[in-house]
């Protein structure tokens, strides 16, 4: 366990370091399924996150719908993390991939191959395959994956920057329902682990950090609260409080009460 | 200058006639797209910034045009 427990405002926690790049926020969000791109826009601000995920889509020749994202989010003030959403097998996301590094923003990708339509749940053996090629070709791979250790090592090993095991199922907002494996997939890896997917309330969120990882994603929690803003705000303190009492280190629970107050010096 | 004539090309998945004397570049101010925020993959080739100005359409082409939105 790292601790860096330094009490001076500011100096709390360590930067969560990823592929070279520091961010203060532990907290990644999306923007997708937002009502609308101001609301996204401030949600995102709210939530204090520096890393924002987007996909990679047609142009819609027919302009029926919402313009590019760039013409709302500016990528001067937000770190653009692309992905693979949509992909289900390893050619398509890494073709994907190509053409979010030819944007010409950066070389990072968030690796999604989605293995069942019913539950999201990733392919593993696709999304291996492609975090092998994407790193070699330069790629900073952050790998969504299950909460399966192996596949979290192999994925360390393909050379991912961070491996990104989900809470439970995307947009399904159940919360951690594996804590014990996250913890196993903390203990055991180097790269930060972000727990992507599954978180539905600032609760959630707290509980997720609790367990020692080094961040998280979601998009659906926010953008589905029935006010965003507000709930990124939530997040935004649910994140630090979750990372906080993970560093503090928590009190033993026991089935017993055990007073607070001194058994000595009651009167007679 | 010589008159366009038409070609036929599979635009973002559907089938389009565009002037045969289109660029790339010409073709995504056509369309109102700054080349800054597209990118554009060729029969399956992801093609440089820097090569739309000389790139030109020919009959038959794939041509995606595809941007970031929003996602998770």
């Amino acid at each position: 366990m790292t601790q860096t427990v330094v009490h001076k405002a500011g100096t709390l926690d360590m930067p969560l370091t990823i592929g070279g790049r520091s961010f203060t926020s532990r907290l990644i969000v999306g923007t997708g399924k937002y009502a609308t791109n101001e609301v996204m826009v401030d949600a995102i601000r709210a939530s204090g996150a520096e890393m924002v995920t987007v996909a990679v889509r047609r142009v819609d020749l027919d302009r029926t719908k919402e313009e590019g994202i760039l013409h709302h989010l500016s990528p001067d003030e937000f770190f653009l993390l692309a992905n693979t959403a949509g992909c289900y097998n390893a050619e398509d996301a890494i073709r994907y991939a190509r053409l979010a590094r030819a944007a010409g923003f950066n070389e990072w990708i968030k690796l999604e191959v989605i293995g069942d339509q019913a539950t999201l749940l990733p392919d593993v053996h696709a999304t291996l395959e492609a975090a092998k090629t994407l790193t070699d070709e330069g790629f900073k791979v952050m790998a969504y994956t299950n909460d399966d250790l192996i596949t979290a090592l192999r994925l360390e090993d393909a050379g991912c920057v961070a491996v990104m095991p989900l809470a439970s199922p995307i947009g399904s907002g159940l919360g951690v329902v594996n804590p014990y494996f996250i913890r196993e997939i903390k203990r055991r890896l180097e790269v930060p682990v972000i727990v992507d997917a599954g978180v539905g309330t600032a609760s959630d969120a707290c509980i997720t950090m609790e367990q020692g990882v080094d961040g998280v994603l979601m998009n659906t929690a926010l953008a589905a609260a029935d006010d965003p803003v507000r709930m990124a705000h939530a997040m935004r303190h649910a994140i630090v409080a979750g990372r906080m009492a993970y560093l503090a280190g928590r009190m033993p629970s026991r089935e017993i009460a055990v007073p607070s107050s001194p058994v000595q010096g009651m009167l007679d | 200058m010589s008159e366009a004539t038409t070609i036929r090309v599979r635009l973002n998945g559907k089938e389009r006639d565009v002037d045969s004397d289109h660029t790339v570049r010409s073709l995504l101010e056509s369309l109102d797209l700054q080349p800054s925020l597209v990118v554009v993959e060729l029969n399956r080739e992801i093609l440089a910034r820097e090569s739309y100005g000389e790139t030109l359409i020919r009959d038959g082409d794939t041509i995606e045009l595809v941007h970031f939105v929003g996602g998770g």
